[in-house]
């Protein structure tokens, strides 16, 4: 009998050690698949190629350089939307019924598949608003999209600031409006700073609302203006990757490097603002 | 003084109410996503019978005869969905008990921080892995797999949600009180039986709110399965066949197989809205169980 539990009780630590191991082991074999599959490939003639039928001729760079649209205008939209709106709900929003309306909206946005979105897109920005499958349209439905997720960073980030702030502020005279702007927001800046950042980072890498709005993805130009039809670096890998002749699986390889060096660049900068931060606060 | 004026007290109330109207675009999105899917689906709604919508088995607007009936596209979804937890679910729990029954805090510090990177991978990555590095894999392993298959979609699918259920599981189990854990190993109890049978029940809400979580996010992920499932809605048990999913669906018309405005245009907001609805009535039990065990600590 107890010879037996003693057993059990290591088995139960194999198989939750090989279950780790093996959820870890699923992330290396994709990177290592991708970077095997692509790093061939990938060159400066890779980055600044239009796409082009012929495998060994194309490149990203007109998704890339959309994907800079995208990313830059979304971060223009969403960024004071995002910090306005949390600035409300945690500084002057009354506790009442419709203070909570706007908090379960805003979780159940969380949760709303991406596509969806590309659909709201779609009838909202491309046929309601005549804006047509251009820039505008893209980064007006990734605003949307990533809205929530500032949102509820910036929260958080205002909630770490100490009462005391605003309360020295206020016993000094400072209206409402002097104590956010000039106590809470900058204390509360690299917080929120960090979390748009990440929110930005998921803008690059969604590829399905992209896809209902952009649709034609052979775009062998580089866009100059917000009105401008586009692709991005996810739309152009899915399309290599959907080409049936194999060269392409290596270009959308390729894609998937530059993709993922631009995601790393971006969560490192998040990193090293929250590191300053935390010496600062020390 | 400057303050006793009017000036700065109407400044106050403009910005107030700004503030406000930024929040208040939360609601207008919500709002504009329910009227958009039910504008098109109406539109679409007058053409085809909804009975036929709910209760048909074959789905084929983009040739004649055509068929609207959406039990194979929610079937596909259900199919992968299932693959995706067995995978996700055995990993994910495995590893939320390593994590906070048996693993010391310096192996907890490196084995979070690598699961938070997967859910930052971008899901077209995820189903290039699928095409081309499972796929191949169950091709050897089941001659008679097609190229597009529910099965590498899942199980990458289930690789991508794993962490969802781990890291949220973990917060769960880390809740349980330490007393109780104290007073089983009191009794006698040895580590597995503390775990399986003190912190998992304990825990239980918690977990199952966890695996619903995930599986809504499988059911509206789309890159996956949209390149790597096929685009062949069918009722099939065989998951090494071709398949597809409500998401792979709406991005096939998105890419512009059907013209703009045209019935089978619509269709994307009448499957729209069903996906919608489903991720929804999903979203809200797992919300609920999760906040019931909340409570209970």
């Amino acid at each position: 009998m107890i010879p037996g539990r003693k057993v059990k009780e290591h088995a139960l630590f194999i198989i939750c050690s090989i279950a780790t191991l093996l959820s870890i082991a699923g992330l290396i074999i994709l990177l290592l698949d991708a970077f095997a599959d692509g790093l061939p490939w990938l060159d400066f003639q890779f980055l600044n190629s239009l796409p082009s039928h012929y495998p060994d001729k194309a490149g990203i760079k007109a998704a890339l350089i959309g994907s800079v649209w995208i990313v830059g205008l979304t971060a223009l939209f969403s960024f004071p939307i995002g910090v306005a709106a949390a600035l409300y709900l945690e500084e002057y929003a009354p506790r009442n019924w419709f203070t909570s309306f706007i908090n379960v909206n805003i979780a159940n946005l969380a949760g709303v598949p991406s596509i969806v979105y590309g659909l709201l897109g779609i009838g909202l920005f491309v046929e309601s608003l005549t804006l047509g499958r251009s820039i505008l349209a893209g980064a007006l439905t990734m605003t949307l999209l990533i809205l929530p997720i500032i949102i509820v960073a910036s929260r958080e980030a205002i909630r770490s600031v100490p009462k005391a702030y605003r309360e020295g502020a206020y016993a000094l005279g400072a209206t409402r409006w002097q104590v956010t702007r000039e106590i809470v927001l900058p204390s509360a800046l690299p917080g929120i700073l960090t979390g748009t950042i990440l929110a930005l980072s998921r803008a690059i890498g969604e590829a399905a609302p992209m896809i209902t709005i952009a649709a034609l993805a052979y775009i062998n130009f580089v866009p100059t203006s917000p009105f401008d039809r586009f692709t991005v670096m996810p739309i152009q890998i899915y399309n290599w990757v959907s080409n049936p002749i194999r060269e392409f699986h290596h270009l959308a390889a390729a894609g998937i490097i530059v993709l993922l060096g631009v995601l790393l660049s971006m969560n490192s900068i998040a990193i090293y603002i929250r590191y300053r931060y935390q010496k600062r606060v020390r | 003084m400057e303050s006793c004026t009017n000036v700065p007290r109407a400044q106050e109330w403009i910005i107030e109410k700004l503030l406000f109207l930024c929040a208040l675009i939360s609601v207008f999105t919500m709002f504009a996503i329910l009227a958009m899917l039910l504008f098109g689906a109406i539109s679409f709604f007058q053409e085809v019978s909804i009975i036929e919508f709910f209760t048909g088995t074959k789905w084929t607007p983009l040739f004649k005869p055509q068929h609207f009936g959406i039990l194979p596209l929610l079937w596909g979804t259900l199919l992968v969905t299932i693959i995706a937890l067995g995978v996700a679910v055995p990993l994910g729990l495995g590893s939320a008990i390593l994590l906070s029954e048996y693993a010391p805090e310096q192996v907890r510090k490196i084995i979070k921080p690598v699961l938070e990177i997967m859910v930052g991978i971008p899901t077209v990555v995820y189903g290039y892995f699928a095409l081309t590095f499972v796929t191949p894999i169950l091709q050897v392993v089941f001659p008679e797999t097609s190229v597009f298959n529910a099965l590498s979609a899942g199980i990458v699918m289930g690789i991508m949600i794993t962490p969802m259920v781990s890291s949220l599981s973990e917060d769960a189990m880390l809740a349980v009180p330490q007393s109780l854990r104290e007073a089983a190993y009191g009794l006698g109890a040895r580590k597995h039986e503390v775990a399986l049978r003190v912190v998992l029940p304990s825990a239980f809400s918690g977990v199952v709110a966890s695996i619903i979580l995930a599986m809504s996010r499988a059911i509206g992920e789309t890159m996956i399965v949209s390149i790597a499932a096929g685009s062949t809605p069918k009722l099939t048990l065989n998951p090494l066949e071709g398949i597809q999913t409500m998401t792979a669906y709406i991005t096939q018309i998105s890419l512009g197989e059907a013209p703009f405005g045209s019935l089978e245009y619509r269709t994307i907001f009448s499957v729209g809205l069903t996906l919608f609805l489903i991720v929804f009535a999903v979203n809200l039990i797992g919300h609920w169980m999760a906040r019931r065990y909340w409570r209970q600590y």
